[in-house]
């Protein structure tokens, strides 16, 4: 139920991301989802690809400090309310998110989420128990 | 103009007389009295017995910072702690902090020599002398007061920090003399300006300065800016604190208080006698202290003796201002602060061997030290929150450790050069 998401940490300067992508696309990786996080000094990159190990080892292997951690990746409709829906059943079950993202995927029929909780457990528990869709590793993979 | 005339003016041959009796006295003292000055001598056969001349010192081992820290807290005493009646340490946790004692006499001995460097400033009982030091286990605070106190000057112990009020107490108080470090002068002429307070209408005459290097042209600039008569002085804790050294009014170099300590300059490598007028290490061994005496002390100072007679009448030997050091040790903000210190916090909190930079640099006249780390997978965290706390652990655990405060800046892996020297992971940008 859980899927592997890659952090990257970037100091705020020119190029960085940009170098990245650049490793990654001639590794023939491919990103599925990415958000930054950033201070004045320094950023988080947070990616969802195809291919963590690869990624990890060749953005290693350029010398970027990498981490992996496990996130929920939930499917919704593409519609309003989408999103609200499933805070909503979060916040009842009194659970915090500690970040999230977004991308809607290739049929533009669905958004998918993807979840950094507090309660990692007990939040695929509620979430489930109120019928949203998790998607595995192999689904984000393949979408 | 003189605290103890007779004994500041004394002729050349009967110091030196004065020196060699205290010395024999100090090391058979210490021989007898501290198990790590007699397992020494023992070990190298010397009987403190047989020393006859100034130069036999010569064949006595150093005493260093680590030796110090070997022996925290009261190792080094040479008296039972019944008759300390002070102690005073550096910053730091155990193992790398140095604690030292004074004795009734010590403090009062202590004190005649902050008096003696008081008066050579020009202070006298009429003064009223703002003491912007630290009080505290650091001697800058305390040393003064005592001192101050002695020569009978009217003493406002204000401690360091809260510029606005320094400047108020200073207009209402009418103080004519300052004791800080010299940066913090400049900062206060800088919250001056500020504030719209002219230093003409102040009462300031006198500024003593010490705890840190600086140079001729901030003396000169805090001079016209402050409107008054800045003088030098020097001393550490290890040997004493403040009152070792002392500019007169001839503003031309430290008179060393030799009747207390035997003074040797050394070339840090050889730890051969430098040649008259060269750049040398101060190894200080203390004549009087009954505490805490210490022998052949590195304090790893470079600075060049003076040995030419001095107008004031003085005959104690000169020193020049501080040139740097021969360690890796950064002063900052008046606080002594070692890179090995830092490297055993990052290490601790890594749980590897970090790699870090320090930035020392001044901005309105404050020292600011910035410690880059890079960022291992140890310390790297996909949530912002957690990454903010760790930047806040450091920080925390660092102004903790050192007794000042530091910003963290977090750099990506591999991207700081790799150096095999440590003193090479110091970037000083100060222009003093």
């Amino acid at each position: 139920m859980l899927v592997e998401q890659i952090a990257v940490f970037l100091e705020n300067k020119s190029g960085r991301l940009a170098e990245i992508t650049a490793i990654l696309a001639e590794n023939s990786i491919n990103i599925r989802a990415l958000s930054v996080a950033d201070t004045a000094d320094f950023g988080i990159l947070r990616l969802i690809v195809d291919k963590v190990e690869m990624a990890k080892s060749v953005l290693r292997e350029n010398g970027f400090t990498v981490g992996k951690t496990l996130v929920v990746a939930v499917e919704v409709e593409d519609k309003t309310g989408g999103l609200a829906r499933v805070l909503k059943c979060i916040k009842d079950a009194g659970i915090n998110v500690e970040y999230m993202y977004a991308f809607v995927n290739k049929t533009g029929e669905n958004a998918v989420l993807i979840f950094r909780f507090e309660k990692m457990d007990e939040a695929i528990a509620t979430l489930q128990k109120e019928g949203f869709t998790i998607l595995s590793r192999e689904q984000i993979c393949s979408l | 103009m003189y605290w103890q005339k007779e004994q500041e003016c004394l002729a050349r041959p009967d110091l030196e007389k004065l020196q060699l009796q205290r010395l024999a006295h100090t090391l058979k003292r210490v021989g007898s009295n501290v198990p790590f000055y007699r397992n020494k001598y023992s070990q190298l056969h010397l009987n403190p017995e047989n020393v006859t001349s100034l130069e036999g010192l010569r064949d006595y081992p150093f005493t260093s910072k680590q030796d110090l820290r070997d022996n925290y807290p009261y190792g080094l005493f040479a008296v039972p702690l019944r008759d300390v009646v002070r102690v005073h340490a550096s910053s730091g946790t155990t193992g790398s902090s140095t604690v030292v004692g004074y004795t009734r006499n010590d403090i009062v001995t202590w004190s005649d020599m902050v008096a003696r460097i008081l008066c050579g400033a020009g202070v006298t009982p009429d003064d009223v002398i703002q003491i912007a030091f630290g009080y505290g286990l650091f001697t800058g605070g305390f040393g003064l007061h005592y001192g101050a106190e002695r020569l009978g000057a009217s003493v406002i112990p204000i401690s360091s920090g809260n510029t606005k009020r320094q400047i108020q107490i200073m207009q209402d108080f009418k103080t004519t003399a300052l004791v800080c470090t010299p940066s913090y002068a400049l900062k206060i002429a800088d919250v001056m300006m500020d504030m719209g307070v002219n230093p003409n209408g102040l009462s300031l005459r006198y500024g003593l300065f010490g705890a840190e290097p600086w140079s001729e042209a901030m003396r000169q600039e805090i001079n016209s800016r402050l409107g008054i008569r800045a003088t030098d002085n020097y001393g550490l804790s290890e040997v004493m604190g403040p009152g070792v050294a002392g500019e007169c009014q001839e503003c031309n170099g430290l008179h060393i208080n030799e009747d207390h300590f035997l003074v040797e300059l050394l070339n840090p490598d050889t730890l051969e006698p430098v040649a008259p007028g060269e750049v040398g290490e101060l190894v200080l061994t203390t004549l009087t202290k009954e505490a805490f005496p210490v022998i052949r002390y590195r304090t790893r100072d470079l600075t060049r003796l003076l040995p030419e007679p001095c107008p004031c009448g003085r005959t104690f030997v000169r020193m020049s201002r501080m040139l740097g050091r021969s360690d890796d040790m950064l002063i900052i903000k008046g606080v002594n602060v070692f890179p090995t210190q830092i490297e055993a916090i990052l290490f601790d909190i890594e749980g590897t061997e970090p790699h870090y930079r320090l930035i020392v640099e001044r901005e309105n006249n404050e020292d600011k030290l910035t410690v880059m780390v890079e960022v291992v997978e140890s310390i790297f965290f996909d949530e912002m929150k957690k990454q903010k706390a760790l930047v806040e652990t450091i920080k925390k655990r660092l102004a903790s450790e050192l007794g000042v405060g530091v910003e963290i800046k977090l750099v990506e892996e591999r991207s700081l050069e790799r150096f095999n020297g440590k003193a090479a992971r110091v970037i000083d940008k100060r222009q003093l």
